[in-house]
């Protein structure tokens, strides 16, 4: 399953980059598709946002219904066609395309050729970012520690694991603080988490407990479906006098988007 | 023990239990993370070509089962050659049928058990019990178990959620015939009791009944795994031994062998090899000492050949040494009862809805977070999470989901292919919810959410806002 980084082709000009915004943060988090846009600007890319996106198709697939996730999957191939690179702030949304769409389509040698040429060209932003943008370029600044949470698609799917650091490392100022058990999964697991709601927060919980043992002020990670599912449980646990946690995604860390509310914060919260 | 009907389905309401049990979470807290993860790695660590042997042992794996017949009468003709007798089971029930023959045409009155999950897959305890044969667990844990009762809740460590003090009060209550107030706060006071109630039995028994962890094509040799040598008293000491397990185990040849023992060990709990590794090739010879004098061994299918070629073919590779389990963080917090039948974890996910039918396990396929930890782990490389996700089609072409939960993703799906239609759902509910939002980060409940916001809160979507609107409504309108 584990995938090794692919490096974009390098072309002289600059790459088209197609931004698969992910339904979650077109939703949950326009400022993650944000961020995502000015980072992937910056490390000299032209992107463009296909209008007719709307989802991966995961939800489908992992429920057992495959021809709904062939048929959404047909319409990501056929808006992602054009692009040297397709990038997506989520490890869960490109493991989906790069790693089970070739699947989806085992037995339909057309169309599972053009999905392996899909998948081959799409990246989770990090990855893309760490082999494009000047390190060297810091351009955002955030005094605070934080932890960082690998989510599974990202570290299992994608193989993607020193990327995020090594972004997080030139932003002035952060200091990053290692998660404990970082192998482990947070709980979410898409529709797991509303179908299996006591044992997805149960997971959720020893996640957290590791969080706060970080004393970290923010909780960075990619996945915002791990976000939202932690941020949900450390507000919980916050109620019962646990220290708060802001939570964003790295995009917007490394944007320097950090003053706006983070992942579950309401207008003028801090934590 | 008696063993109860399967319950798949019931996941959910066994998970809870589990949650609730809060001696059981410290237990499961204990043993998991500093205890099989933490050996494992430790295991690996030592052994530099552990992940180039995971690669050899999935190809011995797939060879056998490319040539599985030849290879398993090759096995049934050496045995019959060194005096063994092969039986051949496609059905649990035969599988009883053939044991219970064996035990009767002995005139058996206790069996003594080494630890053997094809055993508590064909439920063989109730059986012989219900036809007047005592059968007596030697493994200790398998022991405890059957004093208290109770189902394995892990395949290589069936008493892994019961705590010391829970064995000492279970020892108590059942060797009457001790003082009551001996010591037994020590893991080896609890370990010199067992084995002083084992020893007259397992001179006693009629029959010894073992498992057997891989056989041997080339020398029609089985062997046998334990960490405390009961599975060799079992073996060796009673006349009659029977010896039952799957059809999978088989692989060609002895150095075949080995290879998947480096790693079963390792993997299983650390150990760079089992305290006792017991190979044994049919029946007593005439001028040896020990042994029985009559060996059988009982293969069982039990679907598993109807596996060979489909989509579950791979899973004939697992060498159940429960590193799945061990890593896996549903079962790090139901244990394994809440799986409702023999085999738990993410490999019982996969194995139960083939060996029990999809209706009655479509549930277990779905609870897991497909988190790939399990795949990550596995020794012989068997890619559970796609195999959860085919089973879980299974169910859905079987209606399971149905109702609500069927019909709320049946229409995203239609919309997810509708960009427009989509966005104007979208808007409108962003809409709607605006006026719950205000300046709010999230719901601590909220309607629809499903159990989510029981032990969590939901955060409010950005797009609902004041500064309203999906990227996609902010990006067309030129924000950047």
């Amino acid at each position: 399953m584990t995938q090794t980084p692919v490096t974009p082709p390098s072309t002289s000009a600059s790459p088209r980059v197609g931004l698969f915004v992910t339904c979650l943060v077109d939703l949950m988090r326009p400022s993650v598709g944000f961020a995502a846009l000015r980072l992937l600007e910056r490390a000299g890319a032209q992107v463009v946002v296909p209008e007719n996106q709307t989802c991966c198709g995961q939800p489908a697939y992992n429920s057992g219904d495959f021809k709904s996730a062939r048929a959404i999957a047909r319409d990501v191939i056929e808006a992602f066609g054009a692009f040297d690179s397709v990038v997506a702030p989520s490890g869960s949304c490109a493991g989906m395309i790069r790693v089970h769409y070739p699947k989806l389509f085992a037995d339909d040698p057309q169309w599972r050729a053009r999905a392996e040429d899909l998948a081959a060209r799409t990246l989770e932003l990090t990855q893309y970012l760490a082999n494009h943008l000047n390190l060297n370029d810091v351009s955002a600044t955030l005094n605070a520690t934080a932890t960082y949470h690998d989510s599974c698609s990202s570290k299992r799917e994608m193989g993607v694991s020193d990327e995020p650091r090594k972004l997080l490392a030139t932003v002035d100022g952060l200091e990053l603080k290692e998660l404990a058990d970082a192998e482990t999964c947070c709980g979410f697991g898409g529709l797991f988490s509303i179908k299996f709601p006591d044992v997805s927060g149960a997971i959720a919980d020893k996640k957290a407990e590791m969080i706060e043992d970080t004393h970290a002020e923010l909780l960075v990670g990619a996945d915002l479906g791990c976000l939202m599912n932690l941020s949900g449980k450390l507000k919980r646990r916050g109620q019962d006098g646990r220290p708060g946690v802001r939570v964003y995604h790295i995009a917007e860390v490394l944007a320097g988007m950090t003053d706006a509310p983070g992942v579950g914060d309401g207008e003028g919260e801090t934590s | 023990m008696s063993q109860k009907p399967p319950a798949c389905n019931d996941f959910q309401l066994g998970a809870k239990k589990a949650l609730d049990n809060k001696r059981l979470q410290a237990q499961l807290a204990r043993t998991i993370k500093e205890g099989f993860q933490y050996k494992r790695r430790k295991g690996m660590s030592r052994l530099p070509e552990y992940d180039a042997l995971r690669d050899r042992a999935r190809d011995i794996k797939n060879h056998t089962l490319d040539h599985l017949d030849a290879y398993l009468e090759r096995f049934e003709d050496e045995v019959v050659k060194a005096g063994g007798h092969v039986h051949w089971a496609e059905t649990p029930q035969d599988a009883r049928d053939i044991i219970l023959d064996i035990c009767i045409a002995a005139d058996a009155k206790t069996v003594t058990k080494g630890k053997s999950m094809i055993s508590e897959e064909i439920a063989l305890n109730d059986h012989l019990a219900a036809n007047g044969i005592q059968p007596i667990e030697t493994d200790l844990g398998e022991y405890i178990i059957q004093l208290r009762d109770e189902p394995p809740s892990h395949i290589i460590a069936p008493a892994f959620h019961i705590s010391k003090e829970q064995v000492a009060d279970t020892f108590r209550e059942h060797h009457t015939h001790l003082k009551a107030d001996r010591d037994l706060r020590e893991p080896t006071d609890l370990l010199i009791e067992a084995r002083g109630e084992l020893r007259q039995k397992f001179l006693n028994a009629d029959v010894g009944i073992t498992g057997a962890n891989i056989l041997i094509a080339e020398t029609g040799t089985a062997l046998i795994v334990t960490n405390e040598g009961n599975g060799d008293l079992t073996q060796s000491l009673p006349p009659i031994h029977i010896a039952v397990t799957s059809i999978e185990k088989v692989v060609p040849t002895l150095e075949d062998a080995t290879t998947l023992l480096r790693l079963l060990a390792r993997t299983a709990t650390g150990q760079e090899m089992t305290v006792y590794t017991t190979f044994f090739t049919g029946a007593k010879r005439g001028d040896e000492l020990d042994g029985p004098r009559e060996f059988h061994i009982v293969l069982l299918d039990n679907k598993r050949s109807a596996m060979l070629g489909g989509p579950f073919h791979d899973v004939l590779r697992c060498i159940r040494c429960g590193a799945c389990m061990n890593h896996c963080p549903v079962y790090a917090c139901t244990s394994g009862h809440a799986y409702g039948w023999v085999y738990p974890g993410p490999i019982g996910s996969v194995l139960n809805p083939q060996l029990l039918g999809i209706a009655q396990a479509h549930v277990l396929p779905n609870a897991s977070t497909l988190c790939g930890r399990c795949e990550e782990v596995c020794p012989v490389h068997i890619p559970l999470p796609d195999l959860l996700r085919t089973w879980r089609a299974r169910a859905f072409n079987a209606g399971k989901p149905g109702g609500l939960q069927r019909l709320g993703l049946k229409m995203w799906a239609w919309l997810a292919r509708r960009p427009l239609s989509y966005r104007l759902m979208v808007r409108f509910k962003m809409s709607l919810l605006r006026l719950l939002v205000g300046k709010r980060g999230r719901f601590t409940w909220f309607i629809g959410a499903g159990g989510w916001t029981k032990s969590r809160d939901l955060p409010a979507p950005q797009a609902a806002t004041k500064h309203g609107g999906t990227f996609m409504d902010r990006y067309q309108r030129g924000e950047r």
